[in-house]
């Protein structure tokens, strides 16, 4: 199954090297969106600064359904998930393999977005283990529920606006948690043992094993 | 077709439901007194709960109901059905939940909406089975709809912890449970208790009998779906005397074999 899951990660983001869909038309949306947030609220420095981890975390989910539905949608155009399962790779390594290669593009993008959030909100960044390690928990848990719900939804020819009303309500505790998680890690108080980090992980964990579980199921259904 | 038994016992189930809720209202409005603080706001206390039980009920049973789709040795499309005509009617009890927790809201806490733990959570669940209720719009056949269904709507499931979790974190205002606490002592007595457990009798045979029609209007959907099929498969069988698709190909392939004239 792993050998899959590398096979096909490498064979997408293979993909968007060539195709660059992720840092030609998903990072542009992501800064257009940061920057439109300042339109909505107050620009003062102090107001931006204090909301930037949830400003953050929701251009980081808005953008992960056009990543997900993306890397499913490689598969299901001309039917070529149908031809992996023909040629016998395991439906969980595909599931993996698309996790892998969404979290890849996913987690360059929140690097970009950070430096777009340093510089457009004026946080005061601190706490980069907490940091680090609830985005890639939070970004993994994304990925699992996405590509999962991605999947489900390829089937509908409305899958544009069904993906995000499946995505965005499931997914609503790792922008709540990751959100908090980064508030923690601003301040001062900022520890690995976040009550937070442990829901992100919970999260990340539930999802890839659902997804694992099901995506057979639901390529073959 | 509805069989007999069903239709009657459809019937005594809705004929006890209305009995049960208009004994809730007779004693929710006039036998039980007014609270010392929150006067006649109270009497939404016999609503208002029951209304939530159900949905989170209806819920359940849709999950259930994917569970034995999902597992092979129980698959029945009777189960899809089951669990598609429990996620709508949970869906109207959540928005009930929802209207009537605003209308008491209003006047106890002042607002219409709060950001509380369990508010959030249900108008969080309220989206998310309004989501499983579009992905069963997606055309596909039978089966293929039925396994998508059923693990989204176990997904939603399992979800709803996940989020009621986080969002209990995040904030809590509300009332903590009266009946249901961790010691099971109820925090009301007498005829209000009584009430209160009276709409929850009541509102659960609501419940019951709207997925009893849900599910009989879901099976006839069905009924017809599949007659409309097995006549178009006559249709197309009987297509071959009128029409001849072998001339066509035939006119195709001895044109293709005719060297072009350009």
């Amino acid at each position: 199954m792993w050998r899959d899951a590398l096979l096909i990660a490498a064979k997408d983001l293979k993909i968007e090297l060539r195709s660059k869909v992720t840092m030609n038309q998903i990072l542009p949306f992501a800064f257009v969106v940061l920057i439109v947030f300042a339109f909505a609220l107050d620009t003062s420095p102090g107001t931006l600064a204090k909301v930037a981890p949830g400003l953050f975390w929701l251009a980081v989910l808005f953008s992960s359904v056009f990543g997900v539905d993306r890397a499913v949608a490689i598969e299901t155009n001309d039917s070529a998930g149908e031809g992996l399962l023909a040629y016998g790779v395991d439906p969980g390594g595909i599931f993996l393999g698309k996790v892998i290669s969404v979290f890849v593009q996913l987690f360059l993008l929140e690097i970009f977005l950070l430096l777009g959030v340093v510089v457009l909100y004026g946080p005061k960044i601190g706490g980069l283990p907490l940091m680090a390690i609830s985005a890639f928990f939070a970004t993994l848990g994304l990925c699992a529920a996405g590509v999962t719900y991605s999947q489900l939804a390829s089937a509908s020819r409305a899958k544009q606006t069904l993906l995000p009303l499946l995505l965005v309500p499931v997914a609503s505790p790792v922008l709540l948690a990751g959100t908090k998680a980064w508030q923690d890690a601003f301040s001062t108080a900022a520890s690995l043992g976040d009550p937070w980090l442990r829901l992100l992980i919970v999260f990340a964990v539930v999802y890839l094993a659902l997804g694992a579980i099901f995506f057979g199921s639901i390529l073959e259904g | 077709m509805e069989s007999k038994g069903y239709r009657w016992s459809r019937r005594a189930v809705g004929f006890v439901a209305l009995l049960l809720v208009a004994a809730t209202v007779v004693l929710g409005l006039w036998i039980t007194p007014p609270d010392v603080v929150q006067g006649q706001l109270v009497r939404l206390i016999y609503v208002h709960p029951p209304v939530a039980w159900v949905a989170y009920l209806a819920y359940g049973v849709t999950s259930i109901c994917s569970v034995l789709y999902l597992w092979k040795r129980t698959r029945n499309l009777k189960w899809d059905l089951l669990a598609a005509s429990s996620a709508e009617v949970g869906v109207i009890f959540t928005g009930l939940t929802l209207i009537t927790g605003s209308i008491w809201g209003r006047p106890a806490w002042g607002v219409w909406w709060t950001w509380d733990a369990r508010l959030t959570t249900t108008a969080l669940l309220f989206v998310l089975y309004l989501g499983y209720l579009a992905l069963r719009r997606v055309p596909a056949d039978n089966h293929q709809r039925a396994v998508r269904s059923a693990i989204a709507g176990l997904i939603a499931f399992i979800d709803v912890p996940i989020v009621h979790q986080s969002v209990v974190w995040w904030r809590t205002l509300h009332q903590s449970a009266t009946v249901l606490n961790a010691t099971l002592s109820p925090k009301i007595h007498g005829e209000m208790a009584m009430t209160l457990l009276l709409g929850f009798i009541a509102f659960t045979f609501v419940y019951v009998w709207m997925l009893m029609h849900r599910y009989q209007i879901a099976d006839m959907e069905q009924s017809v779906l599949d007659v409309e099929l097995e006549q178009l498969i006559e249709e197309r069988q009987r297509e071959p005397e009128t029409y001849s698709d072998q001339t066509v190909l035939t006119q195709d392939v001895d044109q293709i074999d005719q060297p072009s004239k350009v």
